[in-house]
């Protein structure tokens, strides 16, 4: 709740080096999580989304838990781990968790396209 | 803190008097109205007393109220009893897209069970278009069943209009009245239909007490078999102090509905008329037939579920019809069925103001509203537009 209500990392990052975008308004939820990556570590995470308590929240933990983890780290956090973090979530909200693990994923994605690029 | 209720369609909190008038039949009035000795009687006497009151609230005749447990019993017992009554005259039901799930949901039964249902198209203000009725009209069709307000949008129905088509084709009208019975003037013999659903809860009466009005002379099936209690059309040892203080509500709601009304209206259209400053707000329904207490926005490019915990949190309860709020995580087909898009429709508030909710409640909800609002959209990464998400067609989310 309290990830909820003092949801930590919210913002956009104009540097980023990786950003991910999971979800469709149409359908509830949609989060963007942005990565700044040094020496394959995740140095600092930020998000916005558009969704219920559980994707705040839920937005709020995955950025707070990679901070400091390898991109191989990173890439283990999963559904369950995040609910989990946060205490539990109802059934009908675990989908908020797997698209913040989502959002995640397509983040790290993005940066090691950017750095074949 | 401040505790602000609006979320009256939810239910109300019981009036005093009607909690008074129950409690003796909780205790020393314990009879059961069949009983022919005289814990029976005064039982009876007792239901035959809230009847009355009801039926003087809709201006029925005592005989044509039917008790039952819910509003959505109410629902239940019209569409599936008339149907079966009338499926040898033919078996097409219309129904409109703004009605509750008591009556989808039943509509989708009868579909089930051999019936073509049409469901009406409503306009953007949520109105049904008695032409639209007229045009759906086939030789098979037997009922009609079109909402009289909207709990979730506000919106009152063109019911006469509606009946005046039905009538020329002889066909029965069946009205979801639950939100307006109690609320607005609701009277069957002007408005014309046949059957009428209530539930005391929306006007300040208990929890587990509605009353279906079925005008007399219409057969119905019954819904629930067993003995003769409401002569053999709803069996069941009756909820005596609920129906009392069903009664009760009504004699009450009946006294002071004008009262009620005049209360509630310049609540309502302060908090309309505040939040119009606020940029991408709309007020979802129509603005003047509209109920007395009835707010509901849709606040663009937030969630509503989001919306509604967070001003929980400052102590005001309201409701959504956001996807993320209903266990079905399905956007509110009333709001779809309207023209909202489906992005916009997850942004859906709906402030419902009752007879305790004072002129400060209201100032401290337009203090909070607009700073619940600015806040979540500092979250929201759709704070500058929808960009091209918006027309995102197929869902992505993952169950």
């Amino acid at each position: 709740m309290d990830h909820f209500t003092n949801p930590r990392n919210v913002g956009d990052m104009e540097d980023a080096d990786g950003v991910g975008i999971e979800g469709n308004p149409t359908c509830g939820d949609t989060m963007k999580i942005y990565i700044k990556v040094r020496d394959n570590r995740i140095v600092d995470a930020k998000f916005k989304t558009f969704g219920c308590g559980s994707a705040i929240a839920v937005s709020s933990m995955v950025t707070e838990m990679v901070k400091g983890k390898t991109l191989e780290e990173a890439l283990a956090i999963s559904k369950e781990t995040v609910a989990d973090a946060l205490g539990g979530l109802p059934p009908q909200k675990m989908h908020c968790s797997n698209l913040g693990a989502d959002a995640l994923r397509k983040a790290i994605d993005d940066y090691k396209s950017k750095q074949k690029g | 803190m401040r505790k602000c209720y609006f979320d009256h369609v939810a239910t109300n909190p019981l009036h005093p008097d009607v909690l008074e008038a129950m409690l003796p039949y909780f205790k020393e009035d314990f009879g059961n109205p069949l009983s022919i000795y005289e814990y029976g009687t005064r039982a009876k006497s007792a239901i035959e007393g809230a009847r009355e009151k009801v039926a003087g609230l809709v201006n029925a005749k005592p005989a044509e109220i039917i008790f039952t447990a819910s509003g959505a019993e109410a629902n239940n017992f019209a569409l599936r009893g008339i149907a079966l009554a009338k499926q040898n005259e033919g078996k097409h039901v219309l129904v409109s897209r703004m009605e509750h799930h008591s009556i989808l949901n039943s509509a989708r039964f009868l579909e089930k069970s051999g019936f073509v249902v049409t469901y009406l198209p409503v306009d953007k203000k949520g109105f049904v278009d008695p032409d639209t009725v007229k045009k759906a009209i086939t030789k098979e069709t037997v009922l009609i069943s079109v909402t009289h307000a909207s709990s979730e949008v506000g919106t009152i129905e063109p019911l006469k209009e509606i009946v005046k088509v039905a009538k020329e084709k002889n066909i029965l009208v069946h009205t979801d009245a639950v939100a307006a019975t109690g609320n607005i003037p609701v009277d069957v013999k002007d408005l014309g239909v046949d059957l009428l659903s209530m539930a005391a809860h929306q006007f300040y009466g208990p929890k587990g007490a509605g009353a279906l009005f079925v005008r007399q002379g219409t057969r119905i099936v019954p819904l629930i078999y067993g003995g003769i209690q409401e002569t053999g059309r709803r069996a069941g040892t009756e909820n005596v102090p609920a129906i009392v203080g069903m009664g009760k509500a009504a004699e009450l709601a009946q006294k002071e509905l004008q009262g009620r009304m005049d209360y509630l209206r310049p609540l309502r259209d302060r908090i309309i008329d505040t939040m119009a400053n606020v940029k991408n707000v709309f007020l979802t329904g129509d603005r003047e037939n509209r109920l007395p207490g009835h707010v509901s926005f849709c606040v663009e490019f937030i969630e509503g579920e989001a919306m509604l915990l967070l001003l929980a949190a400052k102590g005001i309860f309201s409701a959504s019809g956001s996807a993320c709020s209903s266990k079905a995580l399905k956007a509110s087909p009333v709001l779809l069925s309207m023209g909202v898009p489906a992005g916009l429709a997850q942004g859906s508030i709906v402030f419902s103001l009752g007879m305790g909710n004072t002129s400060e409640d209201i100032d401290y909800l337009l203090e909070e509203f607009p700073a619940v609002i600015k806040r979540l959209r500092d979250i929201s990464p759709f704070a500058e537009g929808w960009g091209d998400k918006e027309e995102g067609g197929e869902c992505t989310v993952k169950k």
